[in-house]
């Protein structure tokens, strides 16, 4: 069952991925990226991070993709014009990721012959009590520090899309 | 490959490094997108494809050790991916407003 479940959601991901790189239209990409994460979200679930698995949802498959097709809309971006890469670019570009991908998993199975298995509910230290624990006992200054960071972020974004007042 | 297989206990598990290989091939295709797309857009969520492919590794690990430390580093990843998003969609909102464009081939002021 564990190996359905992983096969099942990890080729949806990794069509959606390839869906995300090969869609013209960027609304396209946008939702696909959606698929991906959704389906992360399920092999988060089953890693036995069910916090991460609904902030995933909610941040990554809600907010932050409802910002990207929002900015898709108001610029009103087509379809992206295929002319203009090299020819050697567009003959050499699959194998050479092929290439990358294949070496990435041969190094990943030598490094980890018998790195442990995965089952579900085999790990049940991901609730939200124990991240918050861990938030505010080992990690309370990166958090602090988090929001800093999220007010910043907040102050550059509100200047650099503010229109310009004379 | 033939003992590798006959290694796989169907009733033990998914093995980690299966989770691995597959954020190595989500990550390889987050590099691709972002090499060979052209709209600034696409090219954005292609970086947001990356940083989930790595955030897939780090939960994979946290998994294996029985530690909630790779958690919270997914934890940080997600708060930066969206303060990074809010941000870069304005620098997108900004240089579209001044270049009337989305192609980053035409995006070349910084050239020479």
């Amino acid at each position: 069952m564990d190996f359905l479940f992983f096969f099942l959601f990890a080729f949806i991901a990794v069509a959606c991925a390839v869906s995300v790189v090969v869609q013209k239209h960027p609304i396209a990409s946008a939702l696909s990226l959606v698929g991906v994460m959704a389906s992360i979200a399920v092999l988060y679930l089953q890693l036995g991070a069910e916090f991460l698995a609904m902030a995933q949802i909610i941040v990554y498959a809600g907010a932050v993709m409802v910002l990207f097709i929002f900015v898709i809309m108001l610029l009103n971006a087509g379809a992206e014009s295929r002319a203009g890469r090299s020819y050697a670019a567009q003959l050499m570009g699959p194998p050479l990721l092929v290439a990358l991908m294949a070496s990435l998993g041969f190094a990943i199975m030598r490094g980890f012959p018998g790195g442990g298995t995965v089952k579900f509910d085999s790990f049940q230290g991901g609730t939200a009590q124990n991240i918050g624990y861990a938030l505010f006992t080992d990690y309370l200054l990166p958090f602090e520090v988090t929001s800093v960071l999220i007010l910043v972020a907040i102050l550059g974004a509100i200047v650099l899309a503010r229109k310009e007042m004379d | 490959m033939a003992e590798a297989m006959q290694s796989i206990n169907l009733q033990a598990g998914v093995p980690i490094s299966w989770y691995l290989v597959l954020s190595a091939v989500l990550f390889s295709l987050g590099v691709a997108g972002f090499l060979f797309r052209k709209s600034i857009i696409t090219v954005f969520m292609c970086i947001e494809l990356m940083l989930n492919a790595v955030n897939l590794s780090f939960v994979a690990f946290a998994n294996q050790h029985k530690q909630v430390s790779g958690h919270i580093f997914t934890f940080f990843v997600m708060v930066v991916a969206a303060a990074e998003a809010a941000v870069g969609l304005a620098i997108i909102l900004t240089v579209f407003k001044n270049r009337e464009t989305l192609n980053i081939d035409e995006i070349n002021s910084l050239k020479n």
